[in-house]
């Protein structure tokens, strides 16, 4: 067990190390640098850019910056945002819980739906439900995101057609209630305003739907697929030969040998929704780190978007190693390979 | 027993009655363009922050009159002005309140420590405050160079303040009554400087406006209060909320949605709708802003005012509005707009005569031009879809004989390489800062010719002088005069294709009462009430 997990920490070291790089490199590769995007049409003489650039540092050799920025980030500071001037950990922390419950209740959404729909597609193969469902799924999957959830504002929250459900947001603008938590469902829960928790969960709909639909697609096609390779297993005709029931086959047999890919696949799904998160939050002005990147990026806050690279591509490293991990748990003999 | 009963029924009671207040607070909500980047003004240069910041929290000594660009007294009652244009004493109104919140509660009411603090903030390097926050005040060193216009500022009494300065500027005024020169208190600073947290005072604003900063939870909600104690009187509303809403689309199902009563920025494309839609109302207003077309003069042949008159004349500007505003801008005629004061109503544009320029390119000599158009990547309200212009100018120029290649790329390396002079013809513009001509015009002075800031490198030695003089006179009617002259040696030297003045929209529900646009771009709340 200890080698399995010293393996995987081995592997992870230089891998963080390339993401800082990245990070760093790629978003000094973008031409423009933050002080003239700030000047815009005005222009700023060459002594005031150099002035503003040497303030931030920016005027040290490249690697000199880059050392710094690793330095940093061993002493847990990542740095000050440009546009905020707050530190960038800070900006991070106070958005994380919003794209979190997003990207919770996304999951969710996805492996609720998905993970029957897979299992009853793989029993019934060949029925109309398993053609209906992996062209579903074939859609869901290729959905572009931005014309998705434009389509259900449009569908669901215009009061001309069902006027369901509000158009975006995280909460109605006539609610004032506290952030103690970040997270919109557990500070409106405990909030004494009528009404607060209803309003965060009807928030919720539409951006679930539209985050999880892809990861949905996913599981459902992978559950199918493993399901349908498991089935064919020489144990499971045993199972159903030895005159055990089918439900009994199919969820204790067969599902927890079809678990670890799916398993693998929700795990995976981690980076799928970080990224969607970012256009997600983007349509429905979700307050989360998405739209704060891409706005980050466009102003050129080099900090903000290095240190945000690096805290979110450290979270996706994270997650593989506990789904790593718990394969080992589910399949005890992967932790005993050599 | 029956004394807790007591107790919680009354508690109840309370809760009930305050629920019932709540409901009837009238609370305006603003679905806003995107997040303010903090809320001490003169740290920031977007109309964003200002708009979360100076226009509903803050004062300034003095102010625009809601919806317009007249001046009038803010937190100084009154001022003079000395013989020699040098020195301007400010009485302090007396009696003005800053805001009590859950973060502060003001010993003393405003004074001249207070302004002396705004100001030094930004201008001494050796003041506490002024590396709090980063430290960059891009409008009061930048824009405005305020450290090349003041010499002191001193404290005469404590309602009494007297700036002094280097050298005469007409539009001092004018310049201290935009958002970097907001007003904000000492004493709070001198708080949270004990309290060893300085940079909460850019975070948790403290003003003397018509609204008080709540909470603000981060790209989410920025709320706000009515101040009770406003010097000027209460604003009908009681509570103000902006939500940040970025993409226009859904703002507009925000507003259609009854989720929010106006949005700034709609898209052109949903006017139509939001027209039609009996609920709503979409205000208009011609924008102080100009987009234009800039000749690099230092190039051949644009150095010649013949070739550059010829390329006037060969675009057919009407139709090129027609096409990239869609009905929300005008044909452009001036360097100003003709909201401002100074604009010069005799000017005669060059109409679209493509045989009078081709005449005046072989008088110049040229044949067979090739040059390029660079086109901005971005959107502007002075031009929406500078790639669409460019391809429209493109295709009038051909038919002079101009052949133009449309250059593109990202903006950034865009506004610095056309700061260089790597460009022979660009496509930008200029959104006023303060409502005076002399804003815009210094776009196009031997200073700015140097700095880059002047697209057309254009160093004109009678229309420099004319813009000088005006700066120094205080005279209004005798400035006017001289911006006058300075447009029509303007219009004659051609250094710029003056394009279009867009028209701003402002889309808001029919509940809204009295919001008047502001000509400058700010969006003040003061005064707007909500119908039942």
């Amino acid at each position: 067990m200890l080698r399995f997990i010293l393996t995987k920490l081995g592997v992870l070291i230089p891998t963080f190390l390339g993401v800082t790089l990245i990070a760093f490199s790629f978003i000094r590769m973008l031409p423009g640098d933050p002080i003239e995007l700030l000047a815009g049409e005005r222009g700023v003489s060459a002594e005031r850019h150099a002035k503003l650039m040497a303030d931030l540092g920016f005027d040290r050799p490249i690697w000199e910056q880059y050392f710094s920025f690793l330095w940093g980030i061993l002493h847990g500071d990542l740095g000050v945002s440009f546009t905020s001037r707050q530190p960038v950990l800070e900006e991070f922390l106070t958005r994380f819980p919003a794209t979190v419950e997003l990207a919770g209740c996304a999951i969710i959404f996805a492996a609720l739906i998905g993970l029957p729909a897979g299992i009853i597609a793989a029993v019934k193969r060949g029925s109309a439900f398993d053609h209906t469902l992996m062209g579903i799924s074939l859609a869901g999957y290729s959905m572009p995101i931005f014309w998705w959830g434009l389509l259900l504002i449009i569908l669901f929250s215009s009061p001309d057609m069902l006027g369901l459900t509000p158009v975006s947001g995280r909460l109605s603008a006539l609610f004032w209630i506290d952030q103690d938590t970040g997270f919109m469902l557990i500070d409106a829960f405990v909030s004494d305003e009528k009404g607060a928790f209803k309003s965060a969960v009807s928030h919720l709909i539409l951006p679930t739907i539209v985050l999880g639909t892809i990861p949905m697609a996913i599981i459902a096609r992978q559950t199918r697929s493993a399901m349908l390779e498991v089935l064919g297993e020489d144990y499971v005709r045993t199972a159903r030969a030895k005159g055990l029931k089918p439900l009994r086959v199919i969820g204790i047999h067969a599902l927890r040998n079809a678990l670890i890919t799916v398993i693998t696949v929700i795990g995976l799904q981690v980076g799928v929704l970080l990224a969607g998160a970012i256009l997600t939050e983007t349509i429905f002005s979700w307050p989360g780190i998405g739209k704060w990147m891409i706005d980050s990026i466009s102003r050129r806050d080099y900090f903000a978007v290095q240190g945000g690279i690096v805290l979110i591509a450290s979270i996706v490293m994270i997650v593989n190693l506990l789904v790593d991990f718990m394969y080992g748990l589910i399949n005890p003999r992967i932790l005993h390979r050599r | 027993m029956i004394k807790r009963g007591l107790l919680a029924t009354a508690a109840l009671a309370s809760m009930l009655t305050m629920g019932a207040v709540t409901a009837e607070a009238k609370t305006f909500v603003y679905c806003s363009e995107g997040s303010p980047e903090g809320f001490t003004p003169a740290l920031y240069t977007s109309g964003t922050s200002f708009d979360a910041s100076s226009r509903n929290i803050y004062n300034r000594l003095v102010e625009f009159e809601r919806g317009s660009t007249i001046m009038q007294p803010g937190l100084a009652e009154s001022w003079e002005v000395s013989e020699d244009g040098l020195s301007y004493t400010f009485k302090l109104r007396p009696g003005v309140k800053f805001h009590t919140t859950k973060f502060f509660t003001p010993s003393r009411e405003l004074n001249a420590d207070d302004v002396l603090f705004s100001f030094n903030r930004q201008w001494k390097a050796d003041h506490p405050y002024h590396k709090v926050s980063g430290g960059t005040y891009e409008y009061f060193s930048g824009y405005v160079s305020f450290p090349d216009i003041l010499q002191t500022i001193e404290k005469v009494d404590d309602l009494t303040v007297k700036f002094t300065l280097q050298k005469p500027d007409a539009a001092f005024i004018s310049k201290i009554a935009i958002d970097f020169a907001s007003i904000h208190s000492a004493e709070y600073a001198q708080q949270m400087m004990d309290a060893g947290s300085p940079e909460k005072f850019d975070q948790e604003p403290i003003g003397t406006g018509p609204f008080q900063f709540v909470s603000y939870q981060k790209d989410a909600f920025i709320r706000y209060q009515a101040n009770e104690d406003y010097w000027s009187g209460r604003t009908p509303l009681d509570k103000l909320v902006f939500a940040i809403t970025p993409d226009a689309q859904v703002a507009y199902q925000k507003l259609a949605a009854g989720e929010c009563h106006l949005v700034p920025y709609p898209n052109q494309a949903d006017l139509a709708a939001i027209e039609a839609n009996k609920d709503l109302t979409v205000d208009s207003q011609e924008g102080m802003n100009v987009g234009y077309l800039a000749f690099n003069t230092e190039k051949k042949p644009f150095d010649d005012k013949r070739v550059r008159q010829a390329l006037n004349y060969a675009m057919n500007k009407e139709s090129i509005i027609k096409a990239v505003f869609q009905g929300a801008g005008n044909a452009a005629k001036n360097p100003l707009p003709p909201t401002l004061w100074g604009y010069n109503e005799e000017i005669q544009d060059y109409p679209y005569d493509p045989a009078k320029a081709k005449a005046l390119l072989a008088e110049a000599g040229v044949t067979d031009l090739s040059t390029n158009i660079w086109a901005m990547p971005v959107k502007r309200p002075y031009n929406p879809n500078a790639r669409r212009m460019a391809e429209l100018i493109q295709a009038d120029w051909a038919n002079v004989g101009v052949n133009a290649e449309i250059v593109s790329m990202e903006w950034g390396e865009y506004l610095s390489r056309s700061q260089k002079g790597d460009h022979d013809t660009v496509l930008l513009g200029w959104t006023a800062d303060y409502p005076d001509p002399d804003n815009f015009l210094s776009l196009l002075n031997c200073a700015s010719a140097k700095s880059g800031g002047n697209r057309a490198r254009w160093c004109h030695k009678e229309f420099d002088d004319l813009f000088q003089e005006a700066v120094k006179v205080s005279d209004p009617e005798k400035r006017t005069q001289l911006y006058e002259q300075a447009q029509a040696v303007f219009k004659e030297e051609a250094p710029w294709v003056t394009v279009a003045h867009s028209v701003v929209h402002k889309a808001m529900s029919n509940k809204v009462v009295d919001f008047r646009i502001d000509p400058l771009g700010g969006h003040v709340f003061y005064g707007v009430d909500l119908e039942e």
